[in-house]
């Protein structure tokens, strides 16, 4: 596959480096003069020095033949504009935004940015994972639909507990994928498996179902 | 008319004199407080820091109520990226976008927006001196 990334910081650079080793062909715009020098130092003439939102410069290095665009440079708003020119103007295929404001990952996707990743969300998706007041955490919102994969831990105090998953009815249109728990580890589940504290309980459900779950899991004894 | 004008450039310290004076009401973002030393003394309308980016700034600034938005930053990305937030998220009526760089312009004219090119207008003005 053809891939521009627009920016060569260390995501940037990590990414091509991973991605030639992958056998891609891979082209680097990097703004900043020492930055882009450096780089070509160490990657050779696929680095590029110029404006990855400028069209121009994405012409030049013959974007509507790319398969994709991935656009990680520190500054959401370039890298949206790097993704809307690279959709419209060439239309490639796919188009990847790094953003830091995880609120702009929804908007990306308004603009028509078909793949967002922010790594403040990734963070706190970790840092939720250990507090017991997030007994709830959207894991994976699938590109098409409102499905997404969750996550919670029954809590120690939950009625749950004990039962069989069965009496665990779930809002429609939701099902339990995987159960880890703490003594069995990972297992699939069936209408029997009994459900225990601290177990963590990932499923698949309506976006709009997330507080219906959580109540349901929450309520005590 | 609520006018939210997001950039104290020259041209957003212009437009926001000018619109206050005649009543309306303004409320002018930037990133940099100093910028604000451009609006006059008779000012009236808000002055606010914050980037126009994101949620918290463009609520701050009233956006849920405007009718009239208008980018003017250095930055032509920071302004397309404003423009359709308040274009596609919060429906406001009149979103008006510079942008420096005439293809992005004229690409992002064709998306929809109302675009004006600083580096178009300027040059057919010029033009227009020197053949006129």
């Amino acid at each position: 596959m053809y891939i521009i990334i627009i920016g060569g910081g260390e995501v940037g650079s990590h990414l091509s480096k991973i991605l030639l080793n992958d056998g891609h062909e891979v082209l680097i715009v990097e703004q900043d003069a020492a930055r882009s020098e450096k780089l070509a130092d160490e990657l050779g003439s696929i680095v590029l020095r110029g404006d990855g939102c400028e069209a121009a410069t994405l012409e030049s290095i013959g974007a509507a033949r790319a398969d994709m665009l991935v656009a990680v440079t520190d500054d959401d708003a370039r890298n949206l504009v790097a993704c809307q020119v690279a959709k419209y103007r060439f239309k490639v295929r796919r188009t990847i935004a790094r953003v830091t404001n995880p609120k702009n990952e929804d908007i990306f996707k308004i603009l028509g940015v078909d793949v967002t990743v922010c790594s403040t969300q990734l963070i706190l998706a970790h840092i939720e994972q250990e507090l017991p007041s997030h007994p709830l955490i959207p894991l994976l919102k699938l590109k098409t639909g409102t499905l997404e994969v969750i996550e919670a831990k029954i809590p120690p105090d939950s009625n749950l507990i004990g039962k069989k998953l069965k009496s665990f009815v779930l809002p429609k249109g939701s099902a339990v994928l995987l159960i880890i728990s703490k003594e069995k580890g990972p297992q699939i589940p069936t209408d029997d498996t009994l459900l225990a504290a601290e177990d963590e309980v990932v499923a698949i459900t309506e976006a709009h179902n997330e507080e219906a779950i959580k109540a349901m899991l929450t309520s005590k004894k | 008319m609520k006018v939210i004008i997001m950039g104290c450039s020259r041209v957003g310290a212009q437009l926001a004199t000018e619109f206050d004076a005649e009543g309306h009401k303004v409320t002018i973002i930037d990133v940099d407080s100093y910028s604000f030393r451009k609006l006059p003394n008779t000012f009236k309308g808000t002055a606010l820091v914050g980037s126009g980016l994101d949620e918290e700034s463009l609520k701050k600034a009233g956006i849920e109520e405007a009718d009239v938005f208008i980018a003017v930053t250095q930055g032509d990305n920071r302004n397309v990226m404003a423009c359709q937030i308040a274009k596609h998220i919060y429906r406001i009526p009149k979103v008006v976008c510079r942008i420096y760089d005439p293809i992005r312009e004229d690409m992002y004219r064709n998306l929809g927006l109302r675009t004006v090119s600083p580096t178009k207008v300027v040059a057919k003005l010029l033009r227009e001196q020197i053949e006129g």
